[in-house]
């Protein structure tokens, strides 16, 4: 499924949408460049969880953000700062995969090889200032 | 009263003896080279591990430095929150065990109040206080109303300070860590590009993702652009959007001083600006120094020594 965004917002509203489907133990590796709103589409994910998206922020330097409050757990990761993939065994990934929670990874490019099969994938697509494709 | 200090939040392991809260009498921080020093390999940047292996060698250095026994040290304190589970546990596990085979008390410390404590030395600072801390990981704005009184007033919406440094020193295909570089080269520049500002507006929040797509978007619409420019129109909005929330703070609670904390810190415009700033409102401004302003140990354990 492919949708086109005109703003954060709309982009929120993708991924709340998107969200409300989700029934625990996915794991969404999200894709696109610095800048293209990674970290907005978490919020909306959020939204549709029942967490408060006041509380998403970018993970990219504590690797991991935890949010025990909504429908689903919701572990949000980053791994902006890694290089090998290996790195990953240095994080709860394992736990987080058992607790059965909704994992969505910012910068899954930076372990490739070192995720499930099963991971879905989204992509943000920058098509200009505002306008984004998101991949579903 | 001397106490052990541990630090193992992020990236760095410390360990620092402090007396009384004032008077440090060693403090030790790894980095990747003293990592390098004791081991004599290439240790992974982000592994826990690392903590877990540098932690002893770097606590009997402390005690050497400081010229005394394990038996002297009075309370143990860590950081326990926040910060990476994995990487946080190493600290917390071993000033626990420390404190329980010492019989004496253990302290836990928040890393973020932590960093506002590194301006309680050598004297504390007159109350109440506003309080800045940015770093790569973190950008709050607190209400310090005494040694204890830590009022959070704003929070990043979305990317913090040092990080936005970070992610557009790389676009500018600067290294890592990207402040100082970045830095060096704004301080090249004959003109600045106009960047928004990282706060939001009417409210105690920063946001520092709209600055950052701000430029990420004028270099690729203006590929021929001056990077010193750029640089400098970063450095100059990040510097601009922080006096004016501690201004829009300021305006809203009475404070006798400024507290600031976090690598972001380190960046000479930065501090200059604050200067400025605080003379212009007549407040006393507290700017650790830099090896403080950095995650450290000695802040752990003056955090804790007003816990006691």
């Amino acid at each position: 499924m492919k949708k086109i965004t005109k703003s954060p917002e709309e982009t929120k509203a993708v991924a709340s949408l998107f969200a409300e489907k989700l029934k625990g133990g996915e794991i969404i590796a999200l894709t696109g460049p610095l800048g293209a709103g990674k970290t907005v589409f978490v919020k909306g994910l959020a939204r549709g969880l029942g967490v408060s998206e006041k509380k998403v922020r970018s993970p990219s330097f504590v690797i991991l953000i935890e949010h025990y409050h909504g429908r689903l757990p919701l572990f949000h990761f980053d791994f902006y700062r890694f290089e090998k993939g290996a790195e990953i065994d240095t994080t709860p990934f394992e736990d987080c995969l058992k607790a059965k929670g909704v994992i969505v990874i910012e910068w899954p490019e930076r372990i490739a090889g070192y995720l499930p099969p099963e991971t879905r994938k989204v992509s943000i697509e920058v098509l200009g200032r505002k306008l984004r494709r998101i991949v579903l | 009263m001397i106490i052990l200090g541990i630090e193992s939040s992020c990236d760095e392991t410390a360990i620092a003896l402090v007396a009384d809260g004032e008077k440090i009498l060693s403090s030790e921080v790894a980095s990747q080279e003293d990592i390098h020093a004791l081991y004599g390999g290439v240790v992974p940047e982000l592994a826990s591990r690392q903590h877990l292996e540098v932690i002893v060698p770097i606590f009997q250095l402390c005690l050497r430095k400081a010229g005394i026994a394990i038996s002297g040290i009075n309370a143990v304190a860590a950081t326990t929150a926040p910060g990476l589970s994995g990487s946080l546990i190493v600290g917390d596990n071993f000033g626990r065990a420390v404190a329980l085979a010492l019989e004496i008390p253990f302290l836990p410390v928040n890393h973020i109040e932590a960093h506002l404590a590194a301006n309680f030395f050598p004297r504390l600072p007159d109350f109440p206080a506003l309080g800045l801390v940015v770093s790569g990981g973190h950008s709050s704005l607190f209400l310090v109303s005494g040694p204890n009184d830590f009022q959070v007033l704003g929070e990043t919406r979305d990317d913090a300070a040092g990080e936005t440094f970070d992610k557009i020193a790389r676009v500018l295909s600067l290294p890592y860590p990207g402040g100082p570089p970045l830095e060096k080269l704004a301080a090249t520049a004959e003109s600045a590009i106009r960047f928004p500002l990282p706060g939001v507006k009417n409210s105690y929040d920063f946001s520092f993702s709209g600055l950052k797509t701000a430029v990420i978007y004028y270099l690729k619409e203006n590929p021929e652009a001056d990077r010193a420019a750029v640089a400098a129109g970063f450095q100059n909005s990040v510097a601009e959007g922080l006096v004016r929330k501690l201004d829009y703070a300021c305006n809203r609670h009475k404070v006798r001083s400024i507290l600031t904390g976090g690598g972001v810190l380190a960046n000479n415009f930065l501090r200059s600006k604050l200067k400025i700033w605080a003379e212009t409102k007549g407040v006393e401004l507290r700017i650790p120094s830099i090896s403080f302003s950095l995650d450290n140990a000695v802040m752990v354990a003056v955090r804790a020594f007003y816990l006691l």
